[in-house]
């Protein structure tokens, strides 16, 4: 294959890294106009890099370092469209925040240009490079309100954690290089049959660990709650969405593709690591009063879920993490467009008292809340359910599995408590004041994640059911 | 008289292990915590060498150069966030980075 292929294979990507370069130029010289050029060069550029790789020829580049496949094209669709919002969100926030610097746009399509990295990765460095560029360009988002000290802490605590755990996933990565004599996952699956060595399971454990750290499932997820807190808020609605998309995928293609002869031996490991989150996920979120704390606490339990659908370790199970990724994205991403759309005297309504009586001020937005709040906690029709549906019914049809399933489920009952604790505030408290007037960039993104949880996500699975199938074929798993 | 593999791959574990002992023990300073993980992922380039020449692949090798090359931008990014950690709080102690619990 030669580089021409190759390089029509890796096209979005190059198109991405051109794009935040050239948009870094054209920033730094158009003065006032700045934010609002590069902001929309930046999702127009995310948005025909989604167009790319939805419709560029499928394959493997770079000697399998970099692969395009139903899969991937799939991840990154949701991937750059996820990405797109959080700049759209945090373009006209940042504005009214008085940061207006647009290096924020730029940092966000590194960001994503990290994660169609790491969906395509086919080999351990592009592995490690893709979620690099990933983590350095998000530890930097973090911090972006530099003159805020919970901002540049939560940036501090992002990097440590952050660099933890890529020197876990490292050293996970040489000691399986070591032993199985390649980076490549198709050389690693084919010197890894039958039961894996001693140095074998000492290192996927370690990858194990690294990628756990990054997807924030537990028991690595303490910097979730405090990452999630301080970090801007269109930030943080980003962090939940697109990277866990991406880490996820690269989760899965590791496990299926690397090292398709050992599943029931990382399906344990993998189920461990699920049922802990969905726990601590249900009963941390008990707690909180701050509402971005809590929707972090919620983000570790979901994850959960979407891990018990890759500890299937079939087909079902990875179509169903898929499904479940791409409908809890679109839940969260309208989550926090709430709560950037709320505020009152110009401070950020982010606690939960402060929503209390919401319904008779807010209308709109009170619906909104209460249609994601029920969507997350898994009431029927609305598409948490169906992630939920998809998840279980793989669990269930995986022999040794029911009880996992099970007791998810039994914690899911466990944290409905925190959504509808959300939703009494909302309709049945007195309220405090007035709220400000909601910006209507941040309307527009609530109201849309809303409507699509309930009612348009019904006609939508009919299309995402068979693409998310075709992208699940593509991991390779029976 | 040579050094075999496992010689080179215990010194890594111990590298590794002070790396990650130097993280969670460390109660001071915040730039300890970057020189830890340093130290971690020379222990990984100790090991990729190590097993490049084991196995005669060059691979490995050129892992090593990619992690290096990653390890710098990482510190840059590092003493970039701590600077602004600095500028607001005006110490660097890592029991002192706590206005967000729970």
């Amino acid at each position: 294959m030669g580089l021409d292929s190759a390089l029509t294979i890796a096209q979005p990507e190059l198109l991405l890294a051109a794009a935040a370069l050239g948009l870094l130029v054209v920033g730094a010289y158009s003065g006032r106009l700045a934010m609002t050029l590069v902001s929309w060069g930046a999702m127009l550029a995310l948005g025909a890099a989604a167009v790319l790789a939805a419709n560029g020829p499928l394959g493997q580049a770079f000697k399998g370092a970099f692969v395009s496949d139903g899969a991937s094209v799939f991840a990154k669709v949701i991937i750059y469209a996820a990405s797109g919002v959080a700049i759209f969100l945090g373009e006209r926030w940042l504005v009214r925040a008085g940061n207006a610097k647009f290096e924020y746009p730029v940092l966000v399509l590194l960001a994503a240009l990290g994660m169609g990295m790491m969906v395509s990765a086919g080999d351990l460095i592009s592995l490690y490079i893709g979620i690099e560029l990933q983590s350095l360009a998000l530890y930097v988002l973090c911090a972006f309100q530099r003159d805020d000290a919970r901002a540049s802490e939560a940036g501090l605590k992002y990097f440590v954690l952050g660099a933890l755990s890529s020197g876990l996933l490292l050293y996970g990565a040489s000691l399986i290089y070591g032993f199985a004599g390649s980076t490549r996952f198709a050389d690693i699956a084919g010197a890894v049959h039958g039961p894996a060595s001693m140095g074998i399971v000492f290192g996927l454990v370690f990858l194990i660990c690294g990628l756990a750290f990054k997807v924030s499932a537990a028991p690595f997820h303490m910097w979730t709650p405090d990452v999630y807190e301080g970090a801007p808020t269109p930030v943080t609605a980003l962090l939940s969405a697109a990277p866990k998309v991406a880490a996820m995928v690269l989760f899965a293609r590791v496990l299926a593709q690397a090292f398709p002869h050992d599943v029931p031996q990382w399906s344990q490991v993998v189920t461990a690591i699920a049922l802990i989150s969905v726990t601590v996920g249900a009963l941390g979120g008990l707690v909180q009063k701050n509402l971005k704390r809590l929707l972090a606490y919620s983000s570790i339990a979901n994850i959960g879920y979407a891990l018990l659908g890759l500890a299937s370790g079939s087909e079902a199970g990875l179509q169903a993490m898929l499904m479940f990724m791409v409908l809890y994205v679109i839940d969260v991403t309208g989550f926090f467009a709430c709560l950037l759309a709320l505020s009152r005297g110009g401070k950020p309504m982010e606690t939960l008292p402060s929503l209390a009586g919401l319904v008779r001020l807010r209308p709109g937005l009170a619906i909104a809340i209460t249609i994601l709040s029920l969507s997350v906690l898994g009431l029927p029709p609305l598409s948490g359910f169906w992630a939920k549906f998809y998840v279980f019914k793989a669990a269930v049809s995986t022999p040794g599995m029911e009880p996992a399933a099970v007791y998810g489920l039994v914690m899911s009952v466990a944290a409905a408590f925190y959504y509808l604790r959300i939703i009494k505030t909302m309709w049945f408290d007195a309220p405090e004041g007035e709220t400000d007037a909601p910006p209507l960039d941040a309307r527009l993104v609530a109201l849309g994640c809303a409507a699509f949880s309930f009612p348009l996500v019904i006609p939508a699975l009919a299309v995402l059911d068979p693409l998310a199938l075709a992208a699940a074929k593509a991991f390779g798993l029976a | 008289m040579s050094v075999g593999l496992p010689a080179y791959l215990a010194v890594a574990a111990a590298l590794f292990t002070i790396g990650v002992f130097g993280i969670f023990v460390n109660r001071r300073n915040i730039i300890v915590v970057l020189m830890s993980i340093e130290l971690i992922l020379l222990a990984v380039n100790i090991n990729l060498v190590s097993f490049s020449m084991f196995l005669h692949d060059v691979v490995g090798q050129i892992f090593a150069m990619f992690v290096l090359t990653v390890a710098a931008a990482e510190a840059a990014v590092g003493l970039a966030i701590l600077v602004t950690f600095f500028r607001n709080r005006g110490d660097i102690a890592v029991d002192h980075a706590n206005m967000m619990k729970g």
